[in-house]
């Protein structure tokens, strides 16, 4: 495939493998912000084409593993009502809630649908008049966009029967959030790639130089990684701390202004629970007062009890110190033994972008190769 | 959850929502290009959820790849044994 076969020819790889290996000489660590990104590093071993002295830590960037349990709560109530069709991205039905997941509540009856595109969700609304339609916004920056169009699209065609139950978050606030942290060790990220061809790079330029952190903006194939873990490393040798753009064949400065311009228009920031990592401020979207009808908390606040928010579940995981970068999955002690993608405890072993699940994907029958 | 994937935009439809064919190495599948106005057929786009959220600079793809090219070139990087 044009723009991805390119982006994971070995010959490429093993060349920027060996120029990493040639530049390092200090011990660095270094975070992958998005899911996506770590699902590549340990799907393609690239973590261990690196020097000894550079670590990968893999951070927060999955958005199902980061929605809160009070959230999932909430889409289990909502899903389970007679008069409600529930929309989702796949990877959210297995998210253990406080005491259901979607899947079960699927099982039991519940009018839960699989979308592919939040615009699927509109046109079920438009199909099924006498149903309401709730489609479950989760994701970043990147996801954002879609679903604002979505809430444009069924005003234009005048639907009163579609909302939406909002838990977007975005990555800066976080990003500053764990190198605010005492525990941190980070010293050079990977910014997510698909985030910044949305929203640009220009609010990184304030916590790279705040914190005084090379930031380097990343794509997703094998090459891209290695070559984002390349810049980051010569910035740190050379003791410089600047805003990179690595992907630069998807990524523009200011990002996707028309993109920017529905999401800034449909959604405002708000504070945001982060599961197993706590509340950032200003770290979430919600809709803005002016499509407050489209707002499926809202709609359904009689007929749902919103638990209050908590960490204090799960017991054994481990899932906030995994995505801060303190811990690898396989140091937990639950890891592939009462968590496994099919049971998992907590979210990252869920999406298939969680550091957990990728590790037992990839990893879990790989000790041989060491 | 964030996979965002390249193809290219085969036929385009300028309805109230602007919408298109585009081919995924010959997979093909209606996404919204709405937010890629300047986006035409032939062009590659990055898709994700249903929705081209930017068009692929293939000059600036080019440039990547020469320079990672070059990179493999240098005599004193020679490849590192498997
Ligand atoms: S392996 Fe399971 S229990 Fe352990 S941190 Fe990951 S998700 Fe939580």
């Amino acid at each position: 495939m044009k723009y991805v076969d390119e982006f994971r020819d070995p010959k490429a790889v093993h060349a920027l493998s060996k120029e990493i290996h040639r530049i390092t000489r200090h011990p660095w660590t270094i975070m992958e912000v998005c899911g996506g990104q770590t699902h590549s590093i340990v799907r393609y071993g690239l973590d261990r084409l690196l020097p000894t002295a550079i670590t990968l830590i893999h951070g927060p960037g999955c958005p199902v593993c980061v929605t809160p349990i009070e959230l999932i709560d909430a889409a289990c109530q909502l899903a389970s009502l007679p008069d409600v069709i529930f929309c989702s991205f796949g990877d959210m039905l297995r998210v253990p809630g406080s005491r259901d997941d979607l899947l079960h509540v699927k099982a039991q009856g519940g009018d839960i649908r699989i979308i592919y595109s939040p615009l699927d969700a509109v046109e079920i609304a438009h199909t099924y008049p006498q149903r309401h339609i709730i489609c479950f916004a989760v994701g970043f920056e990147t996801t954002a966009p879609a679903q604002a169009m979505a809430v444009l699209q069924a005003r234009r065609l005048h639907l009163s029967n579609f909302s939406l139950l909002v838990a977007h978050v975005l990555v800066p606030p976080a990003m500053e959030a764990i190198l605010s942290s005492s525990e941190n060790r980070v010293q050079g990220f990977l910014a997510a790639g698909h985030v910044c061809t949305v929203m640009g790079y220009d609010m990184y330029e304030l916590i790279c130089h705040r914190f005084q952190v090379p930031i380097v903006v990343t794509g997703f194939e094998p090459v891209d990684i290695l070559e984002g873990v390349q810049l980051v490393v010569t910035q740190l040798e050379e003791g410089r701390y600047e805003v990179e753009n690595q992907y630069s064949r998807s990524v523009q400065q200011s990002g996707n202004l028309e993109a920017r311009k529905v999401v800034d228009e449909v959604f405002e920031p708000t504070s945001r629970n982060w599961r197993g990592i706590g509340e950032i401020s200003r770290s979430g979207l919600q809709l803005r007062q002016s499509f407050a009808e489209f707002d499926a908390l809202r709609i359904f606040e009689d007929r749902i009890q919103l638990s209050r928010s908590s960490n204090a579940l799960e017991s054994e995981c481990q899932s906030g110190r995994i995505l801060q970068g303190l811990m690898k999955p396989s140091a937990c002690s639950a890891f592939g033994i009462r968590c496994t993608p099919e049971h998992p405890l907590g979210a990252p072993m869920v999406s298939s972008e969680g550091a957990c699940a990728a590790y037992y994907r990839y990893r879990h029958h790989e000790v041989a190769r060491g | 959850m964030c996979l965002a994937i390249p193809g290219q935009i085969q036929r385009i439809e300028d309805g109230d929502l602007r919408t298109g064919t585009v081919s995924f190495a010959g997979v093909t599948k209606e996404v919204c290009l709405a937010l890629v106005p300047e986006a035409s057929v032939g062009d590659y786009v990055i898709v994700h959820v249903g929705f081209a959220i930017s068009q692929v600079n293939e000059q600036a793809a080019k440039e990547s790849l020469s320079m990672i090219a070059q990179l493999s070139l240098d005599p004193t990087n020679e490849s590192p044994r498997p």
